[in-house]
């Protein structure tokens, strides 16, 4: 019999109906007299998304992603990459399943690749900045480009000065959109996009906050497939219910009746990065020894926005209610998604130095009462790999078990499943202690 | 009562039959490319030099990275555990143990019971394993037998690239039209595989006693290189290849076996896989 109840999620469906018409809306969007544009999970998408009429994005990120969860799709898709350019494989995995994507002219939700009208991205990392860039070439070069920098600092360095830089880049993104379209920003749908982001980015951060409940409601695997939605298009009302209306209410209930994402919870672990996507099965395999994955930074903060209140805890970032503003015109709308984005999005943080992820990542250790840490080496993503080794120090000195292993979050041939499984098997048993709870 | 440990590695397989913590029978066979076939031929060949039959063994462990394959174990247990049990029980005082075998460089903290506290593994790369020493041979066209003691008469150190095997075979290759002398050409490829090793032992932190096994400790030219790199002495058991296999038989005295458990009683919901 298993130590606590629990069940599937009953939004569950929902998020998935959400994340298929998402790929099929940016598909057919073209049939329907609707603007495609390609961007970022971490593109401010309220911006291009407030342009007049039907508007769909496609995120680049996620979309490597989905690819990377079908190891045989994923590999013609890397090596037609590959074979164009010859491109190293320490590149970003993601960035070279779309470009291959690109390059064979297959989408993978489907038909032919679509192409976009337009691109509006931001340079969060060495991959971003060119991503695009060489996607709009593949395209065959006549695709607009915009990009602006969001390199302003940690959260804990954001002022004035920081937020005017980015805005002023969005009002040069607002005259690219206007010119590169022949369609004006509406400062209505911008204002709403902005109230949506808001509502997706807290509420999220909220339902990951109701995971340091024991037993956990949500397990990192299922929550993969759910703050997946915020970074297809968080800015949209149907994205931003469902986290404030359907997901946060239901994780709410399932603390107040200890619903637990694993019955047999018995060691909560933290952990790192991006997980090799065609291999979810090892967190299925984790669950035999009654080991949940319930924290980490990334999928946290990929779209969660938070704060660190005055006694050093990380808490959400307060919504635009709780902060009692109602957002009046174009400045202020812009100025609140520079100023939510680069304070709340916590993510952020590591790219300025390993003292931030350590900090964070301890912080989210210990109020998440995390019993041990298995930290993804992730060979595809420089970015969010940064200062991992020093991140595991970090969380011995802390006293936490940590094991690392090696992998790719989007490239099969990167990752060994029986290999990582035997080290999970000897961590769990010899370092941790744990018997199997089940076969 | 009498036990068995197996250890199904990458190149060979050991096995050890034992009788109240003394060693019965041991015997080492390569393991190939039907590992199963191996360990069963290398068992039958074990028992009888013991002048046993299979019933006469209480329990059997297997371990190694082809554990799973050896159908007649009655358990199975990780290579690293069964490093650090081995270990403990030839060498009490270890702390540290550097296991490098023909496919994998590993280093395990241990407790003084023969738990593994913490471990550190050079993966997916060939550079830093057995595998690298054989294949640098080769490029020197001797033994690695010969290569090994041959390394002990140079007197310089020549840097050489141990990040990556390929690059460290074509290094070993300009070497040799340079004219080096073997033995310092031997003494380079230690170093580097030495540096390589030690790099992945730091992060488990080295506390002495530090323990060398696997069949690259057979090695005495690596070993001083390793001796070199750490800064510290190097502890050797005697046949340092067949402490996985005795770890496990230890885990079989100990009945370390993984416990058998009803199948989940909830039935969970069936969440789609790589939902990104």
């Amino acid at each position: 019999m298993a130590k606590y109840k629990t069940k599937g999620l009953d939004c569950w469906g929902r998020a998935k109906e959400l994340r298929m018409k998402y790929y099929q809306d940016y598909k057919e969007a073209h049939d329907r007299g609707a603007l495609r544009w390609e961007g970022g999970a971490w593109t401010f998408d309220a911006l291009p998304q407030a342009l007049e009429g039907e508007v769909h994005s496609l995120t680049e990120e996620p979309y490597g992603a989905s690819v990377g969860a079908n190891p045989e799709v994923q590999v013609r898709y890397q090596e037609a990459a590959e074979g164009k350019w010859g491109c190293a494989r320490d590149l970003c995995a993601y960035l070279r399943n779309y470009w291959g994507s690109i390059v064979l002219d297959e989408y993978f939700f489907g038909g032919k690749w679509p192409k976009a009208d337009f691109i509006f991205q931001n340079h969060i990392c060495c991959a971003h900045a060119k991503w695009l860039q060489v996607a709009a070439e593949l395209e065959g070069g006549d695709v607009p480009f915009f990009c602006f920098d969001v390199g302003a600092g940690a959260y804990d360095k954001i002022g004035e000065r920081q937020i005017n830089y980015v805005v002023e880049q969005l009002y040069d993104g607002i005259e690219f959109l206007e010119r590169a379209t022949g369609r004006k920003v509406s400062d209505e749908k911008l204002i709403q996009n902005v109230q949506n982001t808001y509502r997706s980015a807290c509420y999220w951060a909220k339902t990951c906050e109701l995971n340091q409940a024991i037993p956990a409601p949500l397990d990192e695997k299922t929550m993969f497939s759910l703050y997946v939605l915020g970074t297809l298009e968080k800015s949209t009302s149907a994205i931003a219910d469902f986290y404030e209306k359907e997901l946060y209410p239901e994780v709410k209930d399932r603390v107040a009746n200890k619903i637990a994402a694993v019955g047999d919870e018995q060691c909560r672990v933290l952990g790192d990065t991006q997980p090799p996507w065609g291999f979810l099965s090892i967190f299925r395999y984790l669950e035999k020894y009654g080991v949940v994955s319930i924290a980490s930074l990334y999928t946290f903060s990929l779209i969660g926005w938070w704060e660190i209140d005055e006694q050093g805890k990380i808490v959400p970032y307060p919504t635009l209610e709780e902060q009692g503003i109602t957002i009046k015109d174009r400045d202020q709308a812009l100025r609140l998604l520079a100023e939510g984005e680069l304070k709340g999005k916590l993510m952020w943080a590591p790219f300025y130095g390993a003292k931030y992820k350590n900090d964070i990542v301890t912080k989210i250790a210990k109020q998440w009462k995390c019993d041990a840490a298995i930290l993804h080496l992730n060979r595809g993503c420089e970015g969010t790999a940064q200062h991992q080794m020093e991140l595991k120090i970090a969380l011995q000195n802390m006293k936490l078990p940590v094991m690392t292993f090696e992998g790719n979050m989007a490239d099969e041939r990167e990752f060994d499943e029986a290999r990582t499984k035997r080290f999970m098997d000897l961590f769990l048993t010899e370092t941790l202690g744990l018997k199997k709870v089940a076969d | 009562m009498i036990v068995a440990g197996i250890d199904v590695g990458g190149k060979n397989v050991h096995a050890i039959i034992a009788k109240n913590g003394t060693i019965l029978a041991k015997a080492e066979a390569p393991s190939g490319i039907k590992k199963a076939e191996a360990a069963e031929q290398l068992y039958e060949e074990v028992l009888k030099q013991a002048g046993l039959k299979r019933e006469d063994v209480a329990r059997v462990v297997a371990t190694g990275s082809s554990g799973q394959r050896v159908t007649f174990a009655d358990g199975v247990i990780p290579d690293a555990a069964a490093d650090a049990r081995g270990v403990i029980k030839l060498i009490p005082s270890a702390r540290t143990v550097i296991d490098v075998g023909a496919e994998e460089g590993r280093a395990i903290k241990v407790s003084p019971e023969g738990k593994v506290l913490d471990f550190a593994i050079n993966e997916k790369c060939a550079a830093g394993t057995g595998t690298f020493v054989d294949t640098m041979a080769r490029a020197l066209e001797m033994p690695v037998e010969e290569m090994a003691k041959l390394s002990l008469q140079s007197t310089r150190s020549i840097p050489m690239n141990a990040q990556c095997a390929v690059f460290g075979e074509s290094e070993v290759v300009s070497l040799i039209h340079q004219k080096m002398p073997k033995h310092d050409i031997a003494r380079a490829v230690h170093d580097a595989i030495a540096g390589r090793i030690s790099s992945v032992a730091r992060i488990v932190g080295l506390e002495d006693d530090i323990v060398m096994v696997g069949g690259v400790a057979k090695n005495v030219g690596f070993v001083e290189s390793l001796r070199r790199d750490i800064g510290a002495g190097v502890k050797v058991p005697d046949d340092p290849e067949y402490i996985g296999a005795l770890g496990a038989a230890a885990a079989a005295a100990a009945g370390v076996l993984e416990e058998k458990v009803e199948a989940k009683v909830v039935e969970k919901e069936v969440v789609e896989e790589g939902e990104a």
